[in-house]
């Protein structure tokens, strides 16, 4: 194997490895859609404040996943290993 | 390097027209093209609302109800989370809100989103930053300074990060969910090309559509919530 291929490769697991991180986003959103869910059961009247407040924590938790997908396009598109053969 | 699927899977920015200035090789890209028409669009719909409400009927019908939905909404977004100093920052917050969701909502109508391009989100993300700062230290004077070092002194080098990493997520936030839209969407349509007849366009309502305006939503809210952060009560 050549010394580019192996490079490519490992990248391309390494992307792979990065998108890992999509589980803590998906579990912390769930969590806050469930909770804004109940909130909304108990308080009807609220609605429009308790998805807003959701949706906006919702996107704060989701910039840790943003991150993983932010390396694995790094490695797929422009990786900097290959330049360093 | 083109790595995953060779072939013809195709989403990245591409070079339209060369030139040099000052020496420098620069690109005319898809980019600078899906933004001129998402300008171009907003600026004919300014002008035609213009036009519509100088012009404005005693009963509203059509074209007048859809502007004034517009303005309504953005004028109870803004005064719903900034309370009395949404006046001042209406402009902003509403160019920014109409520019992102026209700019969300291009790809489905053929064009490479602008937001898809980090080049477009960082400035937008910058001045977002700008506009924290400057009222951070507009209306806490020395305080802006002295309140990175709170509560506790030796917490200055997380605070400083806090402050600094504001722009950086705004933005990566906005690219990476478009960028992952679009990338989904030329995956379907150039792995699946034989079969992507009519049934992409539910996910192009999810992608596009809801995703964009999700994002354009958040994206105008935290300007908000950070800007607000920094003022008095």
């Amino acid at each position: 194997m050549s010394d580019r291929g192996l490079v490519l490769a490992c990248s391309a697991i390494g992307a792979g490895l990065a998108m890992i991180a999509g589980i803590g986003p998906g579990i912390g959103q769930g969590i806050a859609a469930g909770y804004g869910a109940s909130a909304v059961g108990r308080n009807p009247g609220a609605k429009s404040d308790i998805m807003s407040t959701m949706l906006l924590g919702q996107a704060v938790a989701e910039t840790t996943g943003l991150y993983g997908l932010a390396i694995a396009f790094i490695l797929l598109f422009a990786n900097p290993l290959l330049g360093k053969l | 390097m083109l790595l995953a699927a060779g072939g013809d899977v195709d989403f990245m920015i591409h070079g339209l027209f060369k030139y040099e200035l000052f020496g420098q090789e620069l690109w005319i890209t898809t980019t600078h093209v899906s933004i001129l028409v998402v300008m171009l669009v907003l600026m004919v719909f300014a002008v035609a609302a213009n036009y519509k409400i100088r012009h404005a009927d005693e009963v509203p019908g059509g074209f007048q109800n859809i502007v004034e939905l517009i303005v309504e909404f953005l004028d109870k977004m803004v005064y719903g989370s900034m309370g009395k100093n949404g006046k001042k920052f209406l402009n902003y917050i509403g160019s920014l809100f109409l520019f992102i969701l026209v700019s969300n909502i291009s790809g489905l109508f053929g064009l490479r989103a602008p937001t898809a391009d980090y080049g477009v989100t960082l400035p937008l993300g910058l001045m977002t930053f700008a506009i924290i700062q400057y009222n951070n230290i507009k209306y806490n004077k020395f305080g802006a300074f002295t309140g990175l070092f709170k509560p506790l002194p030796f917490l200055f080098p997380i605070n400083l990060i806090g402050e600094i990493a504001v722009p950086f997520s705004l933005s990566l936030r906005l690219f990476g969910n478009v960028l992952s839209g679009t990338v989904m969407m030329s995956l379907i349509y150039s792995l699946l090309s034989r079969f992507a007849i009519g049934w992409p366009g539910i996910l192009h309502i999810y992608f596009d559509v809801f995703s964009g305006a999700i994002q354009t939503y958040v994206f105008c809210m935290l300007t908000m919530v950070y800007t607000t952060d920094k003022m008095p009560e």
